[in-house]
């Protein structure tokens, strides 16, 4: 009968205590310095109780933009769901996707204001180009390289990152596009590569900016439902019941999630494992499309570098959900959208707000490494 | 029906299999047994397209395995219960089986031959919804035999089927290899446990560092002095 008391020397200090310590000091640091940022938890809580429906109104404008970085972070998870590898490039296809869907939309227009079901009408082109696009990336930059560490793929779509960028600005320069800004708002060193301007564009005007509730209820209402709000969310709720559909009941859908569960019994199965990656790739791209449409719908403008900072929250969005799986990345955007809103209303500065953000996101994977509905070795599509 | 002439196989400069012979005929189960690391594996691996042979030949009844990509030679009626089971863990034991299926299209045959799994596994339908990864090792053992099973194969290629497994569970498991060889489905079972695979098989085959040492009936393999020696247990 001999039972050590002693901790097992293989937890560490921080294993053990890390759980309550973190919190404390987060908690600390935040009252201290969260000040100057306006972080003062009296006042937020005072003015969340004395006016509720600006809670309620911040969760509606970071649920809009919650579905859009949800359908981005999909390629993200998708891909690394079934070759564990991060592309890097998916931001740009979506980047690319939005002028796709501009040029689509500016040249059937004929120099009239763009319809709307010419606009709704942008997601067949945009997805049809992002969907090819990413499966001609796939099967021509990373295909021959995944036999090789992975590190090895995930610099060539750094690499691939920086072309779409390049073509991105390319189209950006050319002049039958709308400027969203005077030209000489773009930024100088762009020339240096060649490009006359690719200043940011204007997407057409096709829903109007009116208040929907206002409309339905009358004057009095305190919250405000735009109808490009209702059509990014909306558009997000079905593409991701009917991926989740897909992926659960169809063929290529469990083959899928086969061949990210384990590849070499797939290919023991009769899977083409190669034909279904690129169809994981193909559909993550197709789903970068759909989010440039509803990016130019609800922002209303685009430019070359649009990817970066969209790319940046979808793929957090991916790890804190819990990379690999699409519920997670739904959930994780959503809590990026949310909480970003929320601070943007609430903090003195909105340049805290991506602080914020990802101060939430580290706490969250300090304590769940997997991500939230990340399970060991990722649940995978 | 299966054929294998002078097969090497390489990982990287490894050289695993030196040249291996081997014919399976039909409605035959042939074992193939030898010591950790002779090779048995990586020659279920080499038939079944995942690794390539840099020389020799594997044929189907004529045609050239070793020239087509998994998926067709899956097509062309080689399944596999590899080693370790290697069943989906987050799918359920009805969608398992549907992936055995994967290269069928004949919606009525795959009811049939999953009601046929059921019947072989009754355990196995107890269980249908659960995830694969739920299951216990003797049940992961026999989803991975039915998921096999169907792809209705006309070689069904079985990986050391009793690793890990009770002494109970695998006398269960060697019931079901003989129910299957009664029923004429062609086997090529790999073994570490000689015994048991001599007692169900036709015929054996010997492989010791990636060459076949010797081959003949399994009845006679049994008896054969250096087989007993090496892999039986003198004493026995
Ligand atoms: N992925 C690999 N990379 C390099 N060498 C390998 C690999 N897999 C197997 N080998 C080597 O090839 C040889 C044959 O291995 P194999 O797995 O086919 O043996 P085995 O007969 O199935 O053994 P066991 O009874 O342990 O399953 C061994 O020397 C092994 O070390
Ligand atoms: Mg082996």
């Amino acid at each position: 009968m001999q039972k050590s008391l002693a901790p097992s020397s293989n937890t560490s200090f921080l294993q053990r205590f890390g759980k309550v310590l973190l919190p404390v000091a987060v908690v600390y640091v935040l009252l201290m310095a969260g000040q100057p940022a306006g972080l003062e938890p009296g006042r937020l809580l005072r003015e969340i109780i004395s006016d509720p429906t600006i809670l309620v109104q911040q969760l509606i404008t970071g649920l809009a933009n919650a579905a859009i970085i949800t359908i981005i972070a999909i390629g993200y998870t998708m891909v690394y769901g079934i070759v564990e590898m991060v592309n890097f490039a998916h931001s740009s296809v979506f980047m690319l996707g939005t002028m796709v869907a501009l040029l689509f939309m500016v040249a059937l227009s004929g120099g009239q204001a763009t319809p709307l079901w010419l606009a709704l009408l942008a997601f067949i082109p945009a997805m049809l180009f992002c969907g090819v696009l990413n499966s001609v990336i796939e099967r021509m930059a990373y295909r021959s390289l995944r036999s090789q560490p992975k590190i090895v793929s995930m610099i060539a779509a750094m690499g691939m990152d920086f072309i779409l960028q390049n073509i991105g600005m390319q189209i950006g320069a050319f002049g039958k596009l709308p400027n969203a800004f005077p030209k000489d708002q773009s930024i100088a060193w762009l020339r240096v590569l060649g490009n006359q301007n690719p200043s940011p564009k204007s997407f057409p005007q096709v829903l109007p900016n009116i208040n929907l509730l206002e409309s339905i209820f009358g004057p009095d209402v305190v919250l405000r439902i735009t109808p490009a709000e209702v059509v990014v969310i909306l558009s997000a709720v079905i593409l991701v019941y009917g991926l989740s559909w897909f992926v659960a009941n169809t063929r290529p859908g469990k083959a899928m999630r086969a061949v990210a569960q384990n590849p070499a019994a797939a290919a023991m199965m009769g899977i083409d494992v190669n034909k279904i990656i690129n169809l994981t790739y193909a559909i993550g791209g197709a789903l970068a499309g759909a989010a440039a449409v509803m990016y130019g719908l609800y922002k209303g403008t685009t430019s070359w570098d649009v990817g970066f900072v969209n790319g940046l929250y979808s793929f957090t969005a991916a790890v804190v959900g819990g990379i690999g799986n699409i519920a997670g990345a739904a959930l994780g955007a959503l809590m990026i959208g949310v909480i970003s809103a929320l601070s943007n209303q609430l903090l003195a500065s909105t340049d805290w707000s991506k602080a914020i953000v990802f101060l939430v996101l580290v706490l969250v994977l300090v304590f769940k490494p997997t991500g939230i509905l990340g399970s060991e070795g990722g649940e995978k599509a | 029906m299966l054929e294998l002439k002078n097969v090497h196989t390489y990982y990287g400069n490894i050289h695993a299999l030196r040249g291996v012979n081997l014919v399976v005929n039909k409605g035959e189960i042939v074992t193939l047994i030898g010591s950790n690391g002779a090779g048995k594996t990586t020659t279920l691996r080499t038939i079944q397209g995942i690794l390539r042979p840099r020389e020799g030949e594997i044929l189907l009844e004529g045609v050239a395995l070793h020239k087509l990509p998994p998926h067709e030679i899956v097509r062309r009626g080689v399944s596999q219960s590899p080693e370790g089971r290697l069943i989906f863990p987050r799918m359920s034991v009805k969608e398992n089986l549907e992936m055995g299926a994967y290269q069928r299209n004949d919606a009525s045959g795959i009811a049939e031959d999953m009601e046929r799994v059921f019947k072989l596994f009754p355990r196995l339908k107890e269980r249908i919804g659960q995830r694969g990864g739920t299951l216990s090792g003797g049940e992961q053992q026999m989803l991975s035999m039915g998921r096999a099973l169907m792809a209705r194969p006309r070689v069904m290629l079985l990986d050391e089927p009793s690793m890990g497994l009770a002494p109970i569970l695998v006398d269960q498991i060697f019931d079901i290899i003989r129910e299957l060889h009664s029923q004429g489905v062609t086997i090529l079972l790999v073994e570490q446990n000689a015994r048991l695979a001599l007692s169900v098989a036709d015929r054996g085959y010997v492989l010791e560092t990636g060459e076949m040492a010797l081959t003949g009936p399994a009845k006679e393999l049994l008896h054969n002095p250096q087989v007993k020696a090496a892999y039986l247990g003198e004493n026995h």
